[in-house]
């Protein structure tokens, strides 16, 4: 296991964007009403977000990150480092991180990248940020979290099509007095399992990318379109998690009951539920956002936080477990400390 | 647990099935409207029960509602 400690730099804000379009769950024609009812009690996904085909992650993490500048949370000048995690860039290069810089007017002089993960990028984000602001004079950075997932979802498949959604978030962090701990892992070996197989240049687009093909159990798709393994990455998932977020809190010194919030990536209800029991944490300190939003990739996190809590309940000082697991296989989390933590309500996507 | 205390278990986690209506000899992935949900269902309740943790191989490995839970219990 990879641990991380950071201190000196905290999370001040937070802020989400989702696209106006909802999507139903109940309005997927291609469930019987068995699987429609199994769909919803088991994945908890009722309906998510679908942004318009001409718009990107980088659109809706630019606009999240905007509302800092319009409330006066901070300004464009005061931004030292900008990071996007991303699996959906608008280009395959340049990275969207260094479009960003330009689009929200930051200075010449900030660090702009991409990072490529999903589920677990908000965790490795957290940490890449945090590390780079304790090591460096910068006193505040930008960590945009998003994608739009839907281009890459075939409608005839059951597995994905219902399970995902679109979102962006971005989340301010300055210069501080907190130590954070970040515990990060990675096993390769679950790569197919999760998988956009087709357009990259292992398999560059040819012909034959978007071909759909019928692999049965209700599931017709294209080498270009997201592929989930569930019950493998459900394996992998109750398998991982626990012992990670157990390593993460060992090393931080912190009790689990000290823990105000265990914020989980929201791969899918049933789950999370299972991994929440499996480590004995009382429902009240899980919240979810999955009903509303679904599976949103490394957005799901932050927007769990802006869709759940107001400033008030965030008010004083916090100790907030997260986890992020899932893409590759990647997994981490994270015990971060926040005081005051600024959170603006969940914006709706307004071109 | 006996193999139909199982049966009966798995009952109760489908919902919507009436008790009696599954036996051990049953191929599980004939339970009525069995669908991938349901074999993460399977996995939970056999984690949550058992702390057994099964994969995709495993599930593919056994055919019957009885093979399941005997791969369950050679685990213990």
């Amino acid at each position: 296991m990879s641990v991380v400690k950071t201190s000196g730099v905290q999370i001040e804000a937070i802020s989400a964007c989702v696209p106006g379009k909802i999507v139903k769950t109940e309005d997927y024609p291609l469930f019987t009403k068995s699987e429609l009812k199994f769909f919803q009690s088991g994945t908890g996904v009722k309906e998510r977000r679908f942004a318009d085909n001409n718009v990107c992650a980088s659109d809706l993490c630019e606009r999240a990150a905007r509302a800092f500048f319009d409330s006066g949370i901070t300004k464009p000048e005061e931004i030292g480092v900008i990071i996007f995690v991303t699996q959906s860039p608008d280009y395959i290069l340049p990275a969207s991180a260094i479009l960003l810089q330009q689009r929200l007017q930051l200075g010449k002089n900030v660090l702009a990248f991409d990072i490529n993960l999903g589920c677990s990028g908000y965790i490795y984000g957290l940490s890449v940020i945090s590390s780079l602001m304790t090591a460096s004079n910068i006193e505040k950075g930008l960590l945009l979290c998003g994608d739009v997932s839907s281009p890459s979802l075939s409608y005839e498949d059951k597995s994905v099509y219902p399970l995902f959604g679109d979102a962006g978030t971005a989340t301010l962090l300055r210069k501080g007095e907190v130590e954070s701990v970040f515990n990060l892992q990675t096993d390769g070996s679950g790569h197919a399992s999760i998988i956009i197989p087709g357009g990259g240049t292992r398999n560059p687009v040819c012909s034959t990318t978007f071909e759909k093909k019928d692999f049965g159990n209700g599931i017709i798709r294209a080498d270009r379109d997201l592929h989930l393994d569930g019950v493998e990455v459900f394996n992998f998932a109750l398998r991982e998690v626990k012992p990670n977020v157990t390593k993460v809190l060992e090393t931080a010194g912190v009790e689990q009951d000290e823990v105000d919030y265990l914020i989980m990536h929201q791969a899918n209800k049933l789950m999370n539920e299972t991994v929440r029991k499996k480590m004995k944490f009382p429902e009240e300190k899980v919240p979810y956002s999955i009903d509303v939003y679904g599976n949103t990739s490394s957005a799901s996190i932050p927007l769990t936080i802006a869709h759940c809590f107001t400033n008030e309940e965030l008010s004083g000082k916090k100790k907030l477990l997260l986890s992020g697991f899932g893409v590759g296989y990647s997994w981490g989390s994270a015990i971060v400390q926040t005081d005051n933590l600024k959170v603006i309500p969940v914006i709706e996507f307004d071109e | 647990m006996t193999v139909v205390e199982f049966t009966r278990l798995l009952e109760k986690e489908f919902e919507d099935i009436e008790e009696g209506t599954l036996i051990p000899s049953m191929n599980y992935r004939e339970i009525p409207e069995f669908s991938s949900m349901h074999a993460l269902i399977l996995i939970a309740l056999i984690d949550s029960e058992f702390d057994v943790l099964l994969n995709g191989e495993d599930l593919r490995s056994v055919n019957t509602i009885e093979e399941l839970f005997n791969l369950v219990t050679e685990r213990l």
